[in-house]
This record gives C-alpha cells, structure tokens and sequence, in this order.
C-alpha cells in the first residue's frame, strides 16, 4: 500500500496525527487495539463488504470565478472619463427639474454610448423584430435565450420576442501599464 | 526605386495637421488593380498608462511636467523610455494644460516667419517647458508611427519598406526638404513625397477597382479640393491621351491656405458664447473648449440631416456637479447657415477674391491663417490663376482649347476631408462652381463619387508606392512651380530706391522626380567661406520659362518671394575671401524635394544650396 518504512519525522507526523485520531474517533481506536493486539488489518475483518456500487459520485462543486476588478474599475473609467457616468449617478437629482436633468443625460447617453461603441461590439441575440414568433428546436442555447410565463412541455417551444437580448462578441479595452492604480478611476483636478 | 530588393509593403503615412494615419498595401498579395490593403491601428496612449489602438493618431504633442505623471504612465508597449506623449492622450491631457501642447506642427513647418529648427513650440509655453521645433514634433510623430508597425510587424521591418508620406501640394521647396529630413530622422529608410490631392485621387481610383475609366473621359479635368483640419488644399488633374494611353496629369496646384475644419468649429463656438455672453453666461477658456468639441459634433448632424432645425449643446461643468453646474444651449440652423455656408462657403462669383488686408502693426508671432474664411473665394482665385494652365496640352491630347473663359473650367470635383461627409457643403461647392460655369455657357461639372474622406490620403499614399513599381496609372506633372532667383540688373544706382531685381528661371515648371535642370549660362561670384543669400521665388504659373530665362517685370499674381536661399563655398583648396564664379544648378531627387546645388566652374564639384528655414521678420 503506502511507503512501508516512513522515515523518522514521517512516524513522528504519524505518532501525532494517530493520537488525536484516537482520541476522536472510537472506530478507528478500536482498530488499533485490534492491529496493537496482533489481529489483522480491518480489511480482513468481516465487516461489511465495501460496495464499489453506484453511489451516486457527488457533482464537484461548481468553481466560482472570481471577476477581475481591474477590467471593471477601467470601465467604470472611461464612462467617467467620456460620459461623466459617476457624476452624474452620485448627483443628488431630486432638487433639479426634469428638463436640467434631461440636459445632463443627454450629455452621459452621447459618452455612454460612444464609450460602447468603441470598446464593445455588441450585438442583439436575435435578429427578429421584438413580438415576432420564433420557435426554438431542442437544444436551444439556454444561456442566451431565457424562457419565461407558461415554461411546460418539451421543445420545440413557440413564443413570442419580448427582447432581443444583447450579446457582445467583442471586447476593446485599453491595455493597462502594469503600474497604473486602476483604482482611481478619475483623478482629482488641481488647476494651477 | 528600382532596388531588385522589392518590399513586401508598400506604406501611405498621412501626416496632417491635427491626424496621422498608416495605410499598407501587402504587394505579395496585390494584382493588377486587384489590391490587398489595410489600415494600421496605431497603437498610443489614450489616457495615464493605457495604451489602445486606433486608427487615427492625433498629431500633438504633450510634454509633461516630471511631477504630473506616475512613473510608467507614459510607457508604451515597445518601450518604458518616453518623456513625452504623442496621439489621443497628448490630445486630451494638452486640452486642459494648453502651455504643454504641441499642436498644429505642419503649420509652423511652413511657416517662413520662423526658424524651423528652432525650439519654438509650444508657442505660449512658459520658459521652464522644454520646447521643440516644429522639425521636431514632426519627427516624433513619423517616429511613433515608425514604432508602432515595428511593434505590429516584426518580421517586416518599417525601415526596409517604401515608405510614401503625404504633404499639400502647396508646401514650397524647404517645407518639402523639412518634411524629407524629418522622416529621415524618424527612421525611414526609403521615402517618396506625394501631394495630399494626388494621393485623394490615387485612393478614389484604387477604391474604384479598375471602374473609374468609366467615370472619367479624356479631356475631364478633375478638381480635387481637399479641406483639412488645418489647411485648404486645391489641385487640377487633366486626363490626356498620351501615346494611345489614359494619363493624368496634374497641371497645377493652389496656394498655402490655412484654413480647414478646426476653424470651422472655432467660428462656431464663439458664434455660441457669443450668444451665451448675451444671456448673461460668460464661458472660460475650459468651457469654450469644450463648447467646440460640442459644436463640432452639433455641426456633424445639422450638415448631414437636413430636417434637423437645431442641436441642444451642453456644456458640462468642470466639476462632479454635473446637472447643477452645466450650461444648456442650442446650435440652430440659421446659426450654422450664416456661420458655415455663409462664412466659409458664400455663393460668390467666379471674378471674386479673397480679401486681404494689411495686418495691424505689430502681430504676435502666431500661425499665418488664411485672413479671408470663404474657401470658395480662394476656389475663384485659383481658377482664374490657372486659366491658361492647359495652354500646353490643349489640342494635342483631347484637351480643348480655353476659348474665352475667365477662368479655368473643371469638368468632374473630387472632395476630400470629413467636412464634405455633409451633402449640404458638397452641394454648396458643386452649386457655387456650376453657376460660374453656366455663366460662360460651359457643361456643369461632375461630383465623383464614392471617395473615402477620412483616410483617403493614408490610403492613396499607400497605393502610391504600389504603383510606382509600374502596376496602375500614375499621376504625372512634376513640380508645379518654377523657380527663380533674384539678380540685380545692371542700372546705375539711384539714391533712396532699392536697386531693381531681375529673376533668373533656375527650375522649369514641371520637373519630375529623378531629374536635373540643364545648367544656366549665368554665373554668380560666391565668396569662398562666406555665406551669399539670394531671394528666391516661386511661380505657378509660368510653364514656359526654361532655365536661363530672365524676367525684367512680372506681375504681382505671377511670382510669390519664398525663403532665401543660401550658399556657402567651403574654404577646402581656396584661399578664403577670394571670388569663384559657380553656375547654380537644380534638381529634383526621387524622394521629391527639390535640390539646388552650386557648381564652381571649370570643375564637377557640387556644393548644396541651403533653403534658408530660420525665418526672416519681413516674411
């Protein structure tokens, strides 16, 4: 089985690791009683056959990614940078009429959008018009096409477009110096 | 070049006054008219230590303070080594430290009241800022562009390729040597000139793929009008029959205007705080700068959607306050009408001129912009300059004579520049032109369509180079001047009056790349080891001057004072101080800058004429 003979620090982690398995583990004392006592090793014991049979093996847990900050915080960025976008979410709206507001979001929708333009492809998941009947064959892309109301039945499913969802193919963003502080998406101004 | 070591690519270099644009055509993968070509991104700074890639560099320069940047802000992604930053970051960080910014380079790089190779720019900086000349900044950009293919295509090295840069047909022979010496410290190993209207109608004809024999006839002669950023450039193309073949010929170009875009936009934005001051809002420097962005793009959509009678500007305020602090205005179109159309493109008559007028006694030593705006006026202008420029090919190769006509009568216009992306400026040029020629009872002239305005001229530069190695037709015509120097006759003096000159013809109009002028009879002492100036003069006109050809009174419109020239014999073999009669000789080299060169007699050497590019206070 394992190394016959472990080395002298192996059988100390061993003594030590064995003393609290003894402690906390009555099954496993019994064991050594029954090896200190020269009986056998348990797997000749007549304990219950192990049944190599289809336990279900467990579904490994899902690895979660962790989202890169850095790619976001440089996005946040540019919005800030091109279309004022943190200004203007983190202004105290409710004092200002609709047309001051609309004046500023005119500004924030122009910079907005030729930030995406210019750092995203994007384009809508389907094609059709919105309220137009599609129908989807099995094994439709479920991440990209989410079904909703009166979800029964097997495919193909018929429905209706009430959005043509967006998808990206592809992303432009600056490339970043190893040293820049992403952190600080927009520097404080000091006018001399 | 007939190196039997072809490049695999043939590179167009746009080097504009506000943009620069790379544009290749792959030759290993090109055929006949059938070519394979690409823009390169050009990879710069867009923001502190972020590095994007964009067709488009923006042609300033930034040169930071040690301590406004952190270390690595400004590297770029071939090299940790840069003090200064050149492309769309340089743009947008000099907009608000303005006394840190190079701009409009090519513009001093022509400009005969400076010295050149002097630091100058920028020109209001404080004495602390390092300046550079406008040689300088031009080289910095030609070597960024060097850079960035290099970073692209590492295994087609920049400097083995053919390189083709564009300048405007109007540079006079030392903004042509600058911009050759510039590209030369850049980098560029093997370089050719091309003029920026050509290069617009190489494009056109390579975007037509092999089509446009079927637009143009012989005896068209193509207006190319081509209105910049920074500079207004006009050029006349004849399509002539030559042994049975389709030619163009490029029969003359128009004068230096500064005047483009950027101004249009300027005029705009004052127009607007002009109307903001009268309510009661006075813009700073920053919002006027902004309010030009604004009205730029506000500008953009009243000239291309005619339905639209206004633009909402908003001027974002400086702070984070963005709706408390903004102002609100609005762009109408009777604005844009009386300020664009009117201002800059009245419907004149052909016999119109630019007015001129004498400048205010003491000037800042600034840019010498164009003082009349109306871009038809100068149009009428160089029309009327050019009446006879076809005088020499008329009969003999499809050209008709000129008749009568007052002015010279274009038959097809090639727009180039963003500003003629909108139909109603296109419009206004074709309509403006038509009536002059219905007035002389000639056809209306044709608009040729389908023209890339933005980088045409990257594009046609790129073609350039592929054609030259004699796979497509080729734009001939050579140089559009001819050259002069002054000499003063031999008339007895007369106290108080400056001694009359005569100008001796050195360059015949029309000399092409790779060739020399014959050498005059005239001959001139030259002091050994002491520099001797000579003015030196430019015609557009005259086409029949052969060198030699001594003019004793010509009129104001037919020659034009460029820089001095300057020659100096060096004191090897001589005795200084003494006297050697040296004939002056020209030629223009295949890169397409014209040389002048001293010849002592009796001997083959060869001395190098100097354009004098320090300025002068008179210029």
């Amino acid at each position: 089985m394992t190394d016959s003979n472990p080395s002298f620090l192996g059988r100390i982690s061993l003594a030590v690791g064995t003393f609290f398995r003894i402690l906390g583990d009555g099954e496993f004392a019994a064991e050594v009683l029954r090896l200190r006592d020269g009986g056998v090793a348990a797997s000749a014991a007549p304990a219950p056959a192990p049944t190599p049979a289809p336990a279900p093996a467990p579904q490994p847990a899902p690895v979660l990614k962790e989202a890169s900050p850095d790619a976001a915080l440089q996005l946040l960025g540019l919005l800030q940078r091109d279309a004022r976008f943190i200004d203007f979410v983190e202004e105290d709206i409710k004092s200002y009429s609709d047309a001051d507001i609309g004046a500023a979001a005119r500004l924030v929708h122009d910079g907005c959008r030729a930030t995406l333009r210019e750092h995203f492809t994007i384009r809508p998941v389907r094609d059709e018009a919105e309220g137009s009947r599609v129908t989807l064959a099995e094994g439709f892309d479920a991440a990209s096409i989410r079904l909703t109301g009166n979800v029964v039945g097997r495919a193909p499913f018929n429905g209706s477009i009430s959005h043509r969802g967006w998808r990206v193919d592809e992303v432009r963003l600056p490339k970043l110096a190893d040293s820049h502080n992403a952190k600080v998406i927009a520097p404080a101004e000091v006018e001399l | 070049m007939s190196d039997a070591r072809q490049s695999r690519y043939a590179i167009g270099i746009d080097l504009g006054t506000t943009h620069c644009a790379l544009s290749y055509v792959d030759t290993s993968a090109s055929d006949g008219e059938k070519t394979s070509q690409g823009v390169l991104p050009i990879a710069q700074l867009t923001g502190p230590g972020a590095i994007d890639n964009l067709d488009l560099l923006p042609s300033f320069l930034y040169l930071p303070h040690p301590d406004e940047l952190a270390s690595g802000d400004l590297y770029l992604p071939w090299t940790g080594q840069r003090e200064f930053a050149v492309g769309e970051f340089a743009r947008s960080r000099g907009a608000a430290t303005p006394i840190r910014l190079v701009s409009s380079a090519k513009s001093w790089l022509c400009h005969p009241g400076v010295d050149r190779r002097a630091a100058i720019l920028p020109n209001d900086a404080p004495p602390e800022v390092a300046r550079v000349s406008p040689l300088e900044s031009s080289v910095r950009y030609l070597t960024h562009l060097r850079e960035a293919w290099d970073h692209a295509h590492p295994d087609a090295p920049f400097s083995e390729q053919d390189i083709t840069v564009t300048i405007p047909a109007s540079f006079d022979p030392a903004a042509r040597e600058l911009t050759a010496e510039a590209a030369e410290a850049a980098g560029f190993g093997r370089m050719t000139l091309l003029e920026e209207p050509q290069a617009a109608l190489y494009s056109w004809i390579q975007k037509s793929g092999g089509d446009w024999r079927k637009q143009v006839k012989i005896g068209d002669i193509i207006l190319v009008v081509d209105v910049g950023g920074g500079t207004t450039d006009l050029s006349l193309i004849a399509v002539i029959e030559r042994e049975g073949n389709l030619e163009l010929h490029r029969v003359a170009v128009g004068e230096h205007i500064l005047l483009g875009g950027d101004n249009m936009d300027l005029a705009l934005a004052h127009v607007v705080a002009r109307k903001l001051a009268a309510a009661g809002t006075q813009a700073d420097a920053w919002q006027l700068r902004a309010l030009t962005y604004a009205c730029r793009s506000a500008k953009e959509t009243l000239l291309s959607d005619p339905a639209t009678d206004s633009v909402p500007l908003v001027v974002p305020s400086r702070g984070s306050k963005l709706i408390g602090g903004s102002i609100r205005t609005e762009l109408t179109r009777a604005e844009l009408t009386q300020t664009i159309l009117e201002g800059f493109f009245p419907q004149v008559d052909s016999a119109a001129r630019p007015v001129s007028r004498a400048r205010a006694g003491l000037t800042q030593l600034g840019l010498p912009y164009a003082q009349d705006a109306g871009i038809t006026r100068h149009l009428a202008a160089f029309l009327g300059r050019q009446v006879g420029a076809l005088a020499e090919l008329a009969g003999t190769s499809g050209i008709a004579a000129a008749g009568n006509a007052s002015f010279l009568h274009p038959t097809a216009v090639l727009f180039n520049g963003g500003v003629f992306k909108s139909p109603l400026l296109v419009e206004r040029i074709m309509g403006t032109l038509n009536n002059w020629l219905a007035a002389e009872g000639a056809a209306p002239a044709r608009l040729l369509e389908g023209a890339d305005l933005d980088l045409a001229v990257a594009r046609g530069a790129a073609y350039y180079g592929y054609v030259r190695r004699g796979r497509g037709v080729r734009i001939r015509g050579g140089t559009a001047r001819a050259y002069y120097i002054a000499i003063e006759s031999a008339m007895p003096a007369v106290p108080g009056l400056e001694p009359p000159i005569q100008a001796l013809c050195v360059a015949p109009f029309g000399m092409e790349e790779g060739t020399e002028a014959e050498l005059p009879a005239q001959e001139f002492g030259l002091v050994v080891g002491e520099p001797v100036h000579f003015r030196f003069f430019g015609s557009s006109v005259r086409r029949q001057d052969q060198v030699g050809t001594l003019l004793d009174f010509w009129g104001p419109e037919e020659l034009q004072e460029l820089e001095e020239i300057q020659a100096t014999l060096p004191a090897s073999g001589r005795n200084a101080g003494e006297v050697v009669p040296v004939k002056l000789h020209a030629r223009v080299t295949e890169a397409g800058t014209l040389e002048l060169e001293a010849v002592p007699r009796g001997t083959d050497e060869r001395w190098k004429v100097e354009f004098d590019v320090r300025g002068n206070a008179n210029a």
